[in-house]
């Protein structure tokens, strides 16, 4: 049986969105550009696709610039930002949680002189709204924190963080990339100037996504070069990504409700079985998204947990050293003050609507005897299954 | 995700010699739940000071796992002195090689059957570690166990260091005494480079070779065997056959052996001539 629960990392491009883009990859080739008949009906079904984007966020299309995805939309809309304000700013502020598209462009920035803030979480993985009201000073350029962590799923309360951002004069941009499709997000009631979308987190294609601009955000573009997306954004357009992100908005424009209902109810049994299941298990963070469960199995590693679990067909991904190729854990987990000893045997399983109770049966069934086989080889488990005595560990950062 | 050869796999999936003895001679622990991966190794030897049984338990990645297995396959019939020439280098090649981030995985074996061998020669001061001066605090990674590292597999950057033993691969504020390290041995290599042939040439009388080999055994030997209660007496130099006598608690150790070709012998081949060879007084006098 073949269980995908990595939907974090991507998600299945949806039958219908591939159906949509079928056409763009043969015989609609024009340049939506041109000005021959042949441009012109490309250009349609790029405007087509921007309102439906549009849509996703209860924005206005010329709200919307189509990026080459996630990351280039954080770049742009960060680096976009100072750049518009010519340093007459200095200070900036993200969080420790942020995925990397956003933190390592704030460390570059601070690389180059911004005086950066970083605020912390909890042991939730809540954010610190005292820190972060605290921070934002005159001098504050812009204030970027993600709509919901990819690691654990916990929904930051966007709402509150923007107005806290514009009351004091700063630009707010959130990475919602891990949001949209997962949570209602409305551009009318929240006054966030700039947000990041990416299709394929939401069973579009890769190398696509988009960056919602608030009408008046000042910007200056990252690729320069070409007059496309209004001047903000140069180069030919990725037709058929566009028209596949159209088409994948507004299949969760049409399933969002029902469906997240659905996944969070078999999200919620997974967590309940591995929880009865397993002895010695976390779960990691509060308030999540509906489709992610971020758990830590005590004494093992999750890599060999991954391997272990791909060997039954089951997809998921951790947030242990090994499965990185950095050495140490999850920078997520280490901010929320997991231990080092939690956080090497985390095992983020995230759904997806294509999900079914059947395949929940499955893992649930299957993990015990995962967890077993690998306490078995390790030496902190005692034969009663309680930790052994290993000698002193060397000091380590935990 | 890596690509792990078959041999790792198998060797993850159903590794080789997953337990604990009873009644070990000697038990080896590196590593640590908070470092992410930790191995612990015993064995009970033979009659014949051969390592009749290995076990290992080890919390770590498939390639942690794996080596464990592997260290163990590869060890299993030898020697102490033999297990003890077995290399990280080894243990990668038996699993038809492993990714360049994982090779710490490899470098852990070796430490756990180093310490598991060291357990064993002293005894009851199990577990107490030698190595003291931490380099890499995040992961505990000592000096000794980074220049061992540098020396065996001729690492040259701090990523590669830092691949091999972890160590820099944290808060990163030890990547200047690595550098050092790595210099320090390359260093040493360039000068060892320069020594040999210079001392092929070099030609000595029988007076000034006996006067180099005492004050070698002198300097370089007397001071660390007199720590663990043993001694060495230069009994005569034929050639360049030396024949010395082990006193103290070296008489009885059973690694003496051991003591003889690789500390001796191999100090006085670096510091008076590459030709000689170290015989014990008893030896000669048991030869037929």
């Amino acid at each position: 049986m073949n269980v995908y629960l990595d939907n974090n990392a991507t998600t299945m491009t949806a039958p219908e969105v591939v159906a949509a883009m079928q056409s763009h990859w043969a015989e609609l080739y024009g340049n939506p550009s041109s000005v021959h008949h042949f441009g012109g009906q490309i250009r349609k079904d790029v405007a087509r696709a921007r309102e439906q984007v549009a849509r996703l966020l209860c924005a206005s299309a010329d709200e919307i610039v189509f990026t080459s995805g996630g990351s280039e939309a954080n770049n742009q809309a960060i680096r976009g930002t100072l750049d518009a304000m010519a340093g007459r700013k200095r200070h900036i502020i993200t969080t420790r949680v942020e995925h990397p598209a956003v933190r390592g462009v704030f460390h570059h920035l601070e690389k180059q002189g911004y005086r950066l803030s970083e605020v912390p979480v909890n042991r939730n993985g809540e954010l610190d709204l005292a820190y972060l009201e605290q921070s934002i000073t005159p001098d504050t350029a812009i204030v970027s924190v993600m709509w919901a962590n990819n690691e654990t799923g916990v929904i930051f309360p966007i709402e509150q963080i923007a107005n806290m951002a514009k009351a004091r004069g700063a630009v707010f941009h959130t990475d919602a990339v891990q949001a949209a499709g997962k949570l209602p997000i409305d551009m009318r009631k929240i006054p966030v100037d700039l947000l990041t979308i990416s299709a394929h987190k939401l069973h579009g294609p890769k190398g696509i996504g988009a960056l919602y601009i608030r009408k008046g955000t000042k910007l200056t573009p990252l690729i320069i070069g070409g007059h496309q997306e209004g001047g903000k954004r140069a180069g030919t357009e990725n037709v058929t990504g566009i028209v596949g992100m159209g088409r994948a908005a507004e299949l969760v424009i049409e399933h969002l409700g029902e469906e997240t209902e659905r996944v969070s109810k078999l999200r919620d049994k997974l967590e309940k079985g591995l929880l009865e299941k397993c002895k010695g298990v976390v779960v990691n963070g509060k308030h999540r998204l509906p489709n992610t469960l971020n758990i830590s199995f005590e004494f093992i590693e999750g890599e060999s947990i991954l391997i272990m679990l791909d060997d039954l067909g089951i997809s998921a991904s951790s947030g242990s050293a090994c499965t990185s190729g950095s050495l140490e854990p999850s920078h997520v987990l280490r901010a929320m003050g997991i231990p080092f000893t939690l956080a090497h045997g985390s095992i983020r399983f995230s759904l997806s609507r294509y999900n079914s109770d059947k395949e929940i049966d499955y893992v649930v069934e299957n993990m015990p005897a995962i967890v077993d086989r690998l306490r078995e080889i390790s030496p902190f488990v005692g034969l009663n299954g309680s930790a052994s005595s290993f000698g002193a560990p060397p000091a380590c950062n935990t | 995700m890596w690509d792990y050869t078959d041999k790792v796999m198998e060797h993850f999936k159903n590794p080789k010699n997953v337990g604990v003895i009873e009644d070990p001679d000697g038990v080896g622990e590196v590593g640590s739940l908070a470092c992410g991966d930790a191995l612990k190794l015993m064995f009970k030897l033979d009659e014949q000071g051969r390592i009749q049984d290995v076990k290992f338990q080890t919390f770590g990645c498939a390639s942690a796992i794996a080596s464990s297995s592997a260290l163990t396959e590869l060890i299993k019939g030898k020697t102490l002195e033999e297990a003890e020439k077995v290399t990280n280098q080894d243990i990668a090649k038996y699993l038809g090689g492993l990714p360049e981030q994982k090779m710490h995985c490899s470098v852990m074996g070796k430490d756990a059957l180093l310490a598991a061998i060291d357990n064993y020669r002293k005894g009851a001061k199990a577990g107490e570690k030698i190595d003291v001066d931490v380099v890499c605090n995040c992961f505990g990674v000592t000096r000794q166990e980074i220049e061992r590292a540098v020396r065996e597999n001729n690492l040259t950057t701090v990523l590669e260091v830092t691949n091999y033993t972890k160590a820099g691969g944290g808060c990163e504020t030890c990547h200047d005494d690595i550098k050092e390290i790595i210099a320090k041995a390359l260093r040493e290599k360039a000068e060892a480079a320069n020594r040999q042939p210079k001392k092929k040439k070099k030609m000595m009388t029988n007076i000034q070779k006996i006067q180099l080999i005492q004050e070698t055994l002198e300097r370089e030997i007397r001071p660390a065997l007199k720590k663990d209660g043993g001694d060495i007496e230069l009994v005569d130099v034929d050639g360049d056959l030396v024949v010395v006598s082990m006193r103290g608690t070296c008489a009885r150790c059973k690694v003496a052996n051991f003591t003889l070709k690789e500390v001796v012998e191999s100090k006085l081949r670096e510091f008076v001539t590459g030709d000689l060879s170290v015989v014990e007084e008893k030896t000669l006098e048991d030869a037929p």
